[in-house]
């Protein structure tokens, strides 16, 4: 019986495994498709305006041949794939460096950023949405209610705005912006000095973030506080909070921890705006900066990667959806 | 004299409050009103936004100019709303079309067998893939950026959660007894699609193009914000935060706070017409 359990969700893991790789094959030739239609022209945006008026006709073809705009586009996007799939994402205009180094040292950043917000945001939202559930109707309820409702609604790179102004400009507390302090070598920033530089950025994303998950687990506590099992542990005599963690925790849990792995396009959202007002230097940074630069390859990239970091959120949702609720694990999830 | 008090109680609840319908009549009154306040204003402000004056730059908040000048001297207040009647045209357009394509795909998907339907739920799971500020930078790229961009990738980049929503009451719909007898009368796909479906959906289809209003004013703003969308000379909302942005360590707060109020408070309004208007005409949750 349980090995057979076992055996579906093997099956399952299989074919996600399948869907998320034809997905990301999709995803790269759409961005492939849309990096390619720009007007943008590669050799204008690689030697500058000055360069093109220097540059004899010869050299120019010679470019024009090494950016491949005289092959075919089909041609073009299997070469570009077979790189990635050995590793080499091409080679980034702006920073002069391979893709593959500059998207892996912002991905660092980003992470962190993401990361601490997304875990920050999580367990705030969630305890807040069981507070409001719980006490349905009071002022505590309406205060965290119309908090998020209000939140949801903010535009992030404005909260940017304002939590720089009130932090940095009038309070003095914290740097303007950069993960490390102009003019220091980045091996010799201190960890004190990241973490100066990380806590506006993780802060706007963490407060935008709560909202959607404090509403969605105060709807989901409501539903539990009207069951009759909880009318009977009042009955019983039970503490509040002995209700909440044998009665309420566990159900709301679960729908709440595959919200927060699904919305992970979400914060990665969030954090293009943010970083670009921190000019925090990570993934979102870097990919406004492709895009204003021209730099088709690390846009590229980019999508990519993101794209995958977005597949894989969804299918750890799913996953732990089935994984830990008994209700589902042999239910037709996996079909 | 001695009435019951159970009949006092009653007649005093019955006094207090406006009922649910009427109240939220008011709501979508309201939010309406300010909307095509701020819209209208916005437009005849032309002039106004762009008018520069060296005699009061970097003026504070005051009743001259509740807003405040920049510094160059421009009025806040009309650039703001020249800036939000912007964004709410580009957006009411956008998101009309994503909203038209949900509804043309969300019927494909559900009506026309397993195959285009597996397509169409493939495609969904492709565009929101990609991280959708993400999406817009791709699209707005391939379009050379520019307003036209801007507007191009907010409208055809909405599309993928209506399409999920339509689809899945049209599935629900199809089992419907009304439907069915429909097919056993002989009745072409399309003629039921038309005729029966769309009207029962429509309510669902309004409620969903009114929300995704706020989305896409929110989508075109970041956008333009980056770098992407509307040119630096039109006073777009988004221009007018990312400028801001060089003065803000001077201490000019007004350039940002107020704009950005506005933009926060347009988006709740939409939402709130949009809330209104589901309890309105969708029985379902007309008593939340």
């Amino acid at each position: 019986m349980e090995l057979e359990s076992y055996s579906g969700l093997l099956t399952y893991i299989g074919k996600s495994i399948i869907k998320i790789i034809t997905l990301l094959i999709a995803v790269s030739i759409l961005s492939f498709i849309l990096v390619s239609a720009s007007p943008v022209d590669p050799v204008r945006a690689y030697i500058g305006e000055v360069g093109m008026a220097n540059m004899s006709t010869d050299s120019l073809a010679k470019l024009e041949a090494y950016f491949g705009l005289n092959t075919p586009p089909a041609e073009r996007y299997w070469n570009w794939f077979s790189d990635f799939i050995r590793g080499d994402m091409g080679a980034s205009l702006l920073y002069r460096q391979p893709v593959a180094n500059v998207i892996q040292v912002k991905f660092m950043n980003s992470m962190v950023l993401m990361t601490t917000a997304w875990i920050f945001s999580g367990l705030l939202g969630f305890v807040l949405g069981i507070v409001a559930g719980f006490y349905r109707g009071r002022w505590i309820d309406k205060l965290i209610k119309g908090y998020s409702l209000l939140v949801a609604s903010t535009p992030t790179f404005w909260l940017a705005l304002v939590l720089l102004m009130i932090f940095s400009v009038w309070l003095q507390l914290l740097p303007i912006g950069l993960s490390v302090p102009i003019g220091v070598n980045a091996a010799e920033v201190s960890i004190l000095d990241s973490l100066r530089h990380l806590i506006l950025p993780a802060l706007t994303l963490s407060v935008i973030g709560i909202a959607n998950i404090t509403l969605h687990t105060r709807e989901k506590m409501i539903d539990i506080m009207g069951e009759d099992y909880i009318l009977f542990a009042k009955a019983r005599g039970k503490s509040r909070l002995a209700i909440i963690r044998h009665h309420g925790l566990r159900n709301i849990m679960l729908p709440a921890i595959t919200l927060q792995f699904a919305s992970i396009s979400e914060i990665f959202g969030g954090s293009v705006l943010v970083e670009q007002v921190f000019s925090y230097p990570g993934l979102g940074k870097a990919a406004v900066a492709a895009g204003l630069g021209g730099d088709a390859p690390l846009l590229l990239g980019i999508a990519v990667i993101s794209a995958a970091l977005v597949f894989s959120g969804n299918f750890i949702a799913n996953l732990l959806y089935g994984i830990i609720d008994p209700r589902i694990r042999r239910g037709s999830v996996y079909e | 004299m001695n009435k019951p008090v159970a009949v006092m109680v009653l007649q005093k609840t019955q006094k207090k409050r406006l009922n649910q319908r009427s109240q939220t009549l008011l709501y979508l009154t309201f939010g309406s009103f300010f909307l095509v306040a701020i819209t209208v204003a916005g437009t005849l402000m032309g002039e106004l936004a762009v008018t520069t004056s060296f005699t009061q730059k970097n003026l504070l908040p005051q009743l001259a100019h509740p807003f405040g000048t920049d510094w160059l001297g421009r009025d806040m207040l009309s650039r703001t709303l020249k800036g939000m009647s912007l964004s709410i045209y580009i957006g009411l357009f956008a998101a009309t079309i994503s909203a038209v394509i949900a509804a043309v795909l969300g019927a494909a998907a559900a009506t026309l067998g397993k195959k285009v339907d597996a397509v169409i739920t493939w495609l969904i799971d492709l565009v929101m893939g990609i991280p959708h500020l993400l999406l817009l930078i791709l699209i707005s790229y391939a379009l050379g950026r520019g307003t036209f961009g801007v507007v191009v990738a907010v409208a055809i980049s909405h599309w993928p959660v209506l399409t999920r929503i339509i689809r899945g009451e049209i599935l629900q719909l199809k089992e419907a007894n009304y439907i069915k007898i429909a097919e056993k009368l002989g009745q072409g796909k399309l003629k039921i699609v038309v005729k029966h479906m769309l009207p029962h959906i429509f309510p669902q289809f309004l409620v969903g193009l009114v929300l995704l209003f706020p989305h896409a004013i929110l989508h075109e703003a970041a956008l333009t914000f980056l770098g992407f969308g509307l040119p630096p000379e039109q006073p777009g909302i988004g221009i007018i935060l990312s400028e801001s942005m060089k003065y803000l360590a001077l201490g000019m707060w007004w350039l940002a706070f107020f704009p950005g109020i506005v933009l926060l408070a347009t988006v709740m309004l939409f939402d709130l017409i949009g809330e209104s208007l589901r309890k309105r005409i969708d029985p379902h949750s007309a008593q939340d």
